[in-house]
């Protein structure tokens, strides 16, 4: 049987597949709020979301529209302050991982959530770092959600907010980041990785019914795909919790 | 003793506190973060007193933000994000302003903010990081050189040096420190003693009122000092630290109070629309801000039906089942 779902849907499997017990997951807004959520009804419930804001292990009995809704304050286990938050999410002793958006990526997952064109008078300009920047230097890895075009994988970013492998090889150490990076990319078509030694981006999965040469399309460098796999489908049971206790009022799995 | 006499000198209408503290160009720091327990009562005010020439700064911040530059009253920025949530991924007139060249900006992270404000609360010069190493925060300077010649502006964005408490490479950031000359802030109570207890999640809130020459806080509610002082772990400021009090019920709407009410998710999707277009945009302001009288004329526009319906059950702490969409 086939199951229909849309892509936010199989974007939040995808990236909560990626969640061990134990992990201390930082979520932002959006699907990767779904993500974080999904993750730790579904794979691992031992898992501890938590927000820059400084919400730890909320109930999440409802969706999040924001980092400070007043649901991320509600059933945690602490309520403290973004100054906390951050020193979570870089602590020596913690597996964090966070999740991400951006308006673009290049091919060592360096991210832009400020600006497209000139920084001082830009076309388009976005919201900013936030905590992006933050988590990015700070992390133990980070997993990004992307809209997979090609005007948002890009060769060089117009601004780069967060860094991710910065210029691959080892060049994110020398930099001073002691650890983290980006650990994979989940897109509306697929999955990306990020080759252990270049750090350069590739073709990790590809959703059912997405070609392999869609993805290359769409991406506006070259892409490795030798490693490529099709990805598994959301199952019937990911999916009811999904819809039923992350997200009832179906405020983002609709999209 | 009569009610509320330990803090009846710093007990005053919005327009008494705006008038008494916030002159054109101050630099003001916001409370709050996007869509909550933004001071919204007070932004207001600030509007309609035709305060000019702000110089914001701020960590993540929404709707009193995007009011603020809206209506004109901001000439210079230092900020993280300006977001709403789901309500408005970028601020729509933070986003023009931008775009279109009117208002002076630099970009920090949320931490570099936070840390500058830990900083100004702590009376010291510059706090270092390590967030930003690579990234092009550290590329651009967005204020120019004459800007940095002026008040309250740091001489530059931010240094490098070498930790000097090892042979070995390591880069460190150092971030100037802030001190604001207001910083405006809602919270739930205030105790007849003037002491704060801010409610849920204290954001940045805290450092920010320690940064600041001037501190002017709104309230859901004053309540008696036995209460406050009952658990005093609760609490979040000493009442030193604060210079004004405005009694203002739903004086964050349409951003949420934990415990009180949420954000008004009606309003938000309204304003990212109405926001988009200036002559739409200016009449928003007519209608919510200069045409406003008084704060009960305020919220009798909102309307019973939506002030209950965004009524906060007080365990929770939000309107459970709210429609959001």
């Amino acid at each position: 049987m086939s199951l229909n779902y849309s892509d936010n849907e199989m974007m939040a499997i995808s990236a909560g597949r990626f969640i061990k017990d134990g992990d201390i997951v930082f979520a932002g807004t959006g699907v990767s709020m779904l993500a974080a959520t999904a993750a730790k009804r579904i794979y691992a419930p031992k898992a501890v979301v938590f927000f820059e804001t400084g919400g730890i292990d909320p109930s999440l009995d409802e969706i999040p529209m924001a980092v400070s809704d007043l649901r991320v304050m509600s059933g945690t286990c602490l309520n403290s302050g973004l100054i906390e938050a951050f020193s979570i999410v870089g602590h020596r002793k913690l597996h964090t991982i966070a999740f991400l958006g951006a308006a673009q990526i290049d091919k060592y997952g360096n991210l832009n959530t400020t600006s497209i064109g000139n920084y001082f008078r830009p076309k388009t300009r976005f919201s900013g770092s936030g905590g992006a920047c933050d988590v990015a230097s700070f992390a133990s890895g980070v997993i990004t959600f992307m809209q997979h075009e090609k005007r948002r994988f890009v060769e060089k970013l117009d601004y780069l907010t967060s860094v991710g492998w910065y210029k691959g090889g080892d060049s994110r150490r020398k930099l001073g980041l002691v650890r983290g990076g980006a650990l994979a990319v989940v897109t509306n078509l697929g999955v990306m990785g990020f080759d252990e030694k270049t750090k350069e981006m590739y073709l990790d999965q590809y959703y059912p019914g997405v070609s392999i040469k869609t993805i290359q399309e769409n991406t506006g460098f070259d892409i490795d795909v030798s490693r490529a796999k099709e990805a598994i489908p959301p199952t019937e049971e990911e999916l009811m919790i999904l819809r039923n206790e992350v997200d009832p009022q179906r405020l983002i799995c609709k999209a | 003793m009569a009610k509320n006499a330990e803090i009846s000198d710093k007990l005053m209408t919005l327009e008494a506190a705006v008038k008494k503290f916030i002159k054109n160009g101050s630099q003001i720091s916001l409370g709050g973060f996007t869509i909550v327990r933004n001071p919204m009562a007070l932004t207001y005010e600030i509007i309609r007193q035709g305060i000019k020439d702000l110089h914001i700064v701020c960590h993540s911040h929404g709707q009193a933000l995007d009011v603020l530059i809206g209506a004109g009253c901001v000439k210079r920025l230092e900020i993280a994000y300006g977001g709403s949530g789901r309500y408005a991924p970028t601020c729509i007139r933070f986003k023009k302003a931008i775009q279109q060249g009117q208002i002076e900006f630099e970009d920090y992270s949320n931490y570099q903010m936070s840390l500058r404000f830990l900083a100004g609360a702590l009376n010291i010069p510059f706090i270092p990081t390590k967030s930003g190493l690579g990234s092009d925060l550290l590329n651009y300077e967005g204020f120019s050189k004459e800007v940095r010649k002026e008040r309250k502006v740091a001489s530059k964005k931010f240094d490098m040096i070498q930790n000097p408490f090892t042979e070995e490479k390591d880069d460190v950031v150092l971030l100037p420190a802030l001190n604001p000359d207001v910083t405006i802030l809602h919270v739930q109570y205030v105790g007849e003693d003037g002491t704060i207890r801010i409610k849920g999640l204290t954001f940045a809130d805290i450092e920010q009122a320690k940064s600041a020459d001037y501190v002017i806080v709104t309230c859901e509610e004053i309540v008696p000092r036995s209460f406050i002082r009952l658990d005093p772990d609760q609490n979040s400021l000493p009442p030193f630290f604060v210079d004004a009090i405005v009694k203002v019920p739903y004086g964050a709407h349409p951003t949420g109070c934990y415990g009180f009410y949420d954000y008004d998710p009606k309003h938000l999707n309204m304003y990212r629309v109405i926001a988009e277009d200036d002559e739409k945009f200016k009449k928003y302001l007519d209608e919510w801000v200069y045409d406003i009288k008084t704060h009960e004329d305020y919220l009798n526009k909102v309307g019973a039906e939506m002030l209950i319906k965004l009524k906060a059950n007080p365990i929770l702490g939000y309107a459970v089942g709210l429609d959001r969409r």
